[in-house]
């Protein structure tokens, strides 16, 4: 008895671990994320940006959130609770269980699972659950607005995305996040598929919603969305949860298409650096990229949004799906054939 | 043509353009500064916080022709004069309604005197409305506080007027 309680003892301490070891770097990301975006925000309009609460504005954030924890929860009258205030808990965590097969370094991974690339795809599916639901029990009319344009367009770009990884995926011949990225040891995949890549980042965009097809929270038309009824913490499980999302993405770009951990050329000072601090910098230069969308791009209308998934990218990307694989297929170069 | 804009748009040229030029403005010197901190320069002719001067030798200029309460658009000014011991006319009551206020500067345009003025001052934020109504006492108060800045400026505009 007392051997089977200090095995789960021992599992469960563990598992609290590996939770903690995964959830406070991100914390951490989003924190400096947040701070990021607000500065390249603002350094592009020649403002200055957050600088007065810490050195540099870097403690912004973390005052921000605290004087979102401590303000009141409201829950309105005519909506449904339970649903009200799970729906923010599932964003968060489906978000961060996203995190647990995406690999920092040759090794580094939480889960390394075989299907790791399915997982996440399937994962980041659900996440429109949360804002659906919050769209929905909100019981008001631009939360609900909100979740359905999200639910339309996160599904729309998808199904691009799925194709996209689908290409990268004929040309690594696993699913495994670690195997994909040593398989761009010879060359990056941004550069034999840079249709791709730039097909992905936008579709990135656009999952994550984030400008220029930020329309589920457009504040022009829609307050803010599906958060429009949420305050304090659950506000704030919603912003964290979003902003997962987005390093989540600019991870996967990173792992997909500027090979992860790898150094751009294997040389003596290049290589000597560890791993994650390649992907961390990889990581930041795709997240600035997003911060600098936002700023200089205006917001698409609902119309143009869905004609450039279903119109443009789906076309784009299938034909990229028979091309590689002709390729492939012609010059005999598909791995494991 | 339409081969020409369909090259365009797929190949992102404006997106690429946009992206170099937002990444110039990114490099610029920022057009703001840390306002509580620093303050940007004022013309003297701001029109700012309402002031009543007074003579050097202590005398309250104003003598109660009640021009600025005619002129005023907004109607915020209030007068009530009477004569004082030694015959002049001197005003008893001088409210000015800063929330009614429209700072347009026509009292201090209409003033023979120079008496009520605009100062330099536009951080009198109040916590309550109340504060907000100014009497005869917290004008005079206003004008023994910024005079000094307030007769330079009056000096630097007074060739342009």
């Amino acid at each position: 008895m007392f051997n089977l309680f200090q095995t789960y003892t021992f599992d469960l301490l563990s598992i609290v671990f590996y939770c903690l070891l995964i959830f406070i770097p991100l914390l951490l990301g989003v924190v400096l994320a947040l701070y990021a975006d607000r500065k390249i925000w603002a350094a592009v309009q020649k403002r200055k940006g957050p600088n007065v609460v810490g050195p540099f504005g870097l403690l912004q954030v973390p005052a921000d959130g605290l004087k979102f924890i401590f303000k009141e929860i409201i829950l309105p009258d005519g909506s449904d609770k339970t649903v009200f205030l799970v729906a923010p808990i599932i964003t968060l965590a489906l978000s961060i269980a996203a995190w647990a097969v995406v690999p920092v370094q040759a090794g580094v991974v939480l889960a390394n699972i075989n299907v790791g690339i399915l997982y996440i795809f399937a994962i980041s599916s659900l996440g429109v659950y949360g804002i659906l639901m919050a769209g929905w029990s909100s019981n008001s009319k631009y939360p609900f607005f909100g979740a359905l344009r999200s639910a339309a367009q996160m599904v729309s770009y998808e199904v691009s995305i799925g194709f996209v990884i689908v290409t990268v995926l004929m040309c690594v011949g696993s699913l495994n996040l670690t195997e994909i990225v040593m398989a761009q040891k010879n060359i990056w995949f941004f550069i034999p598929l840079f249709p791709m890549f730039i097909v992905f980042f936008i579709s990135a965009l656009a999952e994550t919603n984030r400008p220029p097809f930020d329309l589920p929270e457009a504040e022009s038309e829609l307050v803010a969305g599906y958060q429009t009824e949420y305050s304090g913490m659950p506000f704030v499980l919603f912003m964290f949860g979003e902003y997962i999302n987005i390093l989540l993405m600019c991870a996967m770009t990173t792992i997909l298409f500027l090979g992860g951990w790898l150094p751009p050329v294997d040389i003596f000072p290049l290589n000597e650096l560890p791993g994650f601090v390649w992907f961390l910098l990889k990581v930041t230069l795709v997240f600035y990229m997003f911060a600098m969308v936002k700023a200089f791009v205006p917001r698409y209308r609902y119309d143009q949004l869905m004609r450039l998934g279903w119109k443009v990218f789906l076309p784009l990307s299938l034909l990229a799906v028979i091309m590689t694989s002709s390729v492939l297929f012609f010059f005999n170069l598909a791995p494991g054939m | 043509m339409k081969l020409f804009k369909f090259f365009k748009s797929f190949l992102l040229l404006d997106f690429l353009k946009a992206f170099f030029l937002a990444q110039k403005y990114f490099l610029q010197k920022k057009a703001t500064i840390n306002y509580p901190f620093e303050k940007g320069k004022l013309s003297p002719r701001f029109r700012g916080e309402h002031a009543l001067r007074r003579y050097p030798s202590g005398e309250e200029r104003c003598i109660g022709c009640k021009l600025c309460e005619a002129v005023c658009p907004a109607q915020a000014i209030t007068i009530e004069t009477q004569p004082r011991d030694d015959g002049t006319r001197r005003t008893l009551r001088y409210d000015i309604d800063m929330v009614k206020c429209i700072y347009c500067g026509l009292c201090e345009e209409s003033c023979p005197v120079d008496a009520i003025v605009q100062g330099p001052n536009f951080e009198f934020t109040t916590e309550t409305r109340k504060e907000l109504y100014y009497t005869k006492e917290k004008l005079l108060e206003n004008g023994d506080k910024w005079e000094t800045v307030i007769a330079e400026n009056l000096e630097a505009d007074a060739k342009y007027r």
